[in-house]
């Protein structure tokens, strides 16, 4: 019984440290329209940032400035914060093409400077030497892993409502007009890229919180942590959910984890041995085709956008 | 240096191929096809199978020309490869994206064509296996040009060189002395003015998808008979092409062509300063450059 207990608290949480990265996305993708093809660089940064911040000093790489943690989740957010300001400088002013392959770019290189710079987060072993608040008082059992549930759900609470306020704010509805029609948005002398700029930087820091939130849990953090797979697998759970809505972006997050994790068991449990080492392409292509149905069937996801009629000028 | 200079011409040629069919169809589509590279793994793979086919059905094809490691069963293979991959990018356009224009989403496209990828790519994956395979199992021992400074070059990627240089002049010709480049240009610039003025947009995209496949088809062969054929030539390949289309400029198929050379020599020379562990991040290296200094690539004009 308590293992399944604990089960539930350990994929409860993953799934909200991936629903926060979701909402990120959704106010980039979702409200802005902005194609994000990097989300791992951002997510990766903000986690890198956080164990870089507050591990201990170790030998063989520059870890372990042992900053009180909460500074270095708030530092690995504006490191997330900075890669995403340089990318979108650069690119929030052409086609939007140019923002899709940069950031798929930048993700690239990312995960390939943290494989191959030892000196900058240990290479392809992994960021080691950090550990999780409160560890001492805590220990590392059940106890800890609830509480630190209950830490995630706070901040997915805390960006949710951040989101919904936002949304339905002056700022939000310009972010809408701006996904509409850019030159009627620029015609009433808003200016489309500086506002396009701070959505995309926003959601970029959004998805470093749940970067750092993640390599917070497992103390650890490794190149193959900032695979492709995982941008994939936050757009699945957008699209899913519904872009446009945070409730569906939650929802969304939720579902495609089960299902994720749940083939991901079945495979191993009832596939033969032989196909074992195909597996990952079985998920994969599972993905891809959940991407491309849903934008074939249901464009709007389960959850549609609420367009809303702003009131005030009736009044 | 003169040798990293050669290797870089070799491979950016191959790039020019993918990019060129890339540009096209984000110019006249207006989306950045993520799947693209995944047609010059299926062109790879294609011909690999056609290459088995005819060495058995015809032994005598199955000499190697000269002394390349190339036989004449390759060469019609790449024929073939270059049909079926063709076909194949415009049944996915059938199947997936021109649903998605008619909705009206294209910036949809963008994660379609990415879905379609790693449906694509993991296909691959599940029907050939993940190891590497080879067209000849031949080692090619390369050819020394020069001994000092020290030049190498295998026959194979000479003889890849020269079919590409013929296929660009091809490409030139086309686009500059028929009607179908005019009209390729005219779609780009303004699709409602080009189909009042009698072209057919569906043909045009349809030729687009065609030439892109038969393109991607060619580098994705040539590819694998200088590196090898994995399921993962088009993970490695996407951003490397795409730099290329950056490079020339959104749009313009001779920037393709050129930038697809330029990014292959940036790679390669700077493998003589970095270590080689960074040469995936090299073309992302180039794309950043390329936004700083001219946005709008060599050739490509500002749009919005």
């Amino acid at each position: 019984m308590i293992g399944i207990i604990s089960y539930i608290v350990f994929f409860t949480t993953v799934a909200s440290i991936l629903a926060i990265a979701v909402l990120g996305l959704n106010l980039q993708w979702g409200n802005t329209g902005l194609f994000n093809g990097g989300v791992v660089a951002f997510f990766g940064a903000g986690a890198y940032g956080t164990l870089l911040l507050g591990g201990k000093p170790q030998p063989d790489h520059i870890a372990g400035f042992e900053l009180f943690y909460p500074i270095a989740l708030v530092g690995g957010m504006a490191v997330a914060g900075i890669l995403a300001w340089v990318v979108g400088i650069l690119t929030l002013r052409m086609r939007h093409d140019y923002l899709a392959i940069s950031t798929f770019g930048v993700a690239v290189a990312f995960e390939n400077l943290m494989r191959n710079a030892e000196w900058l987060g240990g290479g392809a072993k992994g960021l080691r030497g950090f550990e999780r608040p409160f560890r001492d008082s805590l220990g590392d059992g059940f106890l800890y892993n609830l509480i630190f549930l209950v830490v995630v759900l706070l901040c997915l609470l805390a960006t949710y409502r951040f989101l919904e306020t936002l949304v339905s704010s002056p700022f939000g509805r310009l972010l809408r007009a701006i996904r509409e029609d850019e030159n009627a948005a620029r015609s009433l002398g808003k200016s489309p890229a500086k506002i396009r700029l701070t959505a995309f930087v926003s959601g970029s820091v959004i998805m470093g919180l749940a970067g750092g939130l993640y390599g917070t849990f497992y103390a650890f953090v490794s190149p193959q942590d900032i695979l492709p797979t995982l941008t994939f697998q936050i757009w699945a759970m957008l699209i899913v959910g519904g872009a446009g809505n945070n409730k569906g972006a939650v929802l969304g997050a939720f579902l495609i984890w089960a299902a994720w994790t749940f083939s991901g068991w079945a495979l191993s449990r009832f596939a033969p041995v032989e196909a074992q080492l195909y597996a990952g392409s079985i998920q994969y292509i599972l993905i891809g085709l959940v991407i491309v149905t849903m934008l074939l069937w249901r464009p709007q996801g389960l959850l549609p956008e609420r367009l809303v009629v702003s009131q005030s000028g009736l009044r | 240096m003169i040798q990293h200079l050669l290797d870089g011409i070799l491979v950016g040629s191959i790039l020019s191929l993918g990019a060129a069919g890339l540009t096209m169809v984000m110019h006249i589509l207006k989306f950045a096809n993520f799947s693209h590279a995944e047609l010059l793994s299926i062109g790879a793979y294609v011909a690999l199978v056609f290459d088995k086919i005819f060495k058995v059905t015809m032994p005598l094809m199955a000499n190697e020309i000269g002394s390349l490691s190339m036989t004449w069963a390759l060469i019609l293979s790449i024929i073939v490869s270059m049909v079926f991959t063709g076909a194949s990018a415009v049944v996915f356009d059938r199947l997936i994206f021109r649903r998605i224009r008619a909705k009206g989403e294209e910036l949809s496209m963008v994660f379609a064509s990415f879905g379609l990828a790693l449906i694509v790519r993991n296909l691959i994956g599940l029907i050939f296996g993940l190891s590497t395979k080879l067209y000849s199992k031949d080692i090619v021992f390369a050819t020394v040009l020069s001994r000092d400074p020290l030049l190498v070059v295998k026959l194979d990627q000479l003889a890849a060189f020269s079919i590409t240089l013929v296929l660009m002049v091809v490409i030139h010709i086309v686009l500059s002395r028929t009607t179908f480049g005019y009209s390729l240009r005219a779609v780009g610039e303004n699709p409602e003015l080009a189909q009042v003025n009698g072209i057919n947009l569906e043909k045009t995209i349809i030729s687009v998808w065609i030439i892109g496949g038969g393109l991607a088809a060619v580098a994705g062969v040539f590819y694998g008979l200088t590196n090898q054929i994995n399921p993962m030539i088009g993970r490695d390949l996407v951003l490397p092409v795409f730099a290329a289309t950056i490079v020339g400029g959104i749009g313009s198929v001779y920037g393709a062509l050129l930038g697809g050379v330029i990014v292959g020599l940036a790679s390669n020379l700077a493998l003589s300063i970095l270590p080689s562990g960074y040469s995936p991040s090299v073309p992302f290296i180039i794309i950043l450059a390329v936004l700083l200094f001219r946005p709008n690539g060599l050739f490509g004009e500002a749009r919005a």
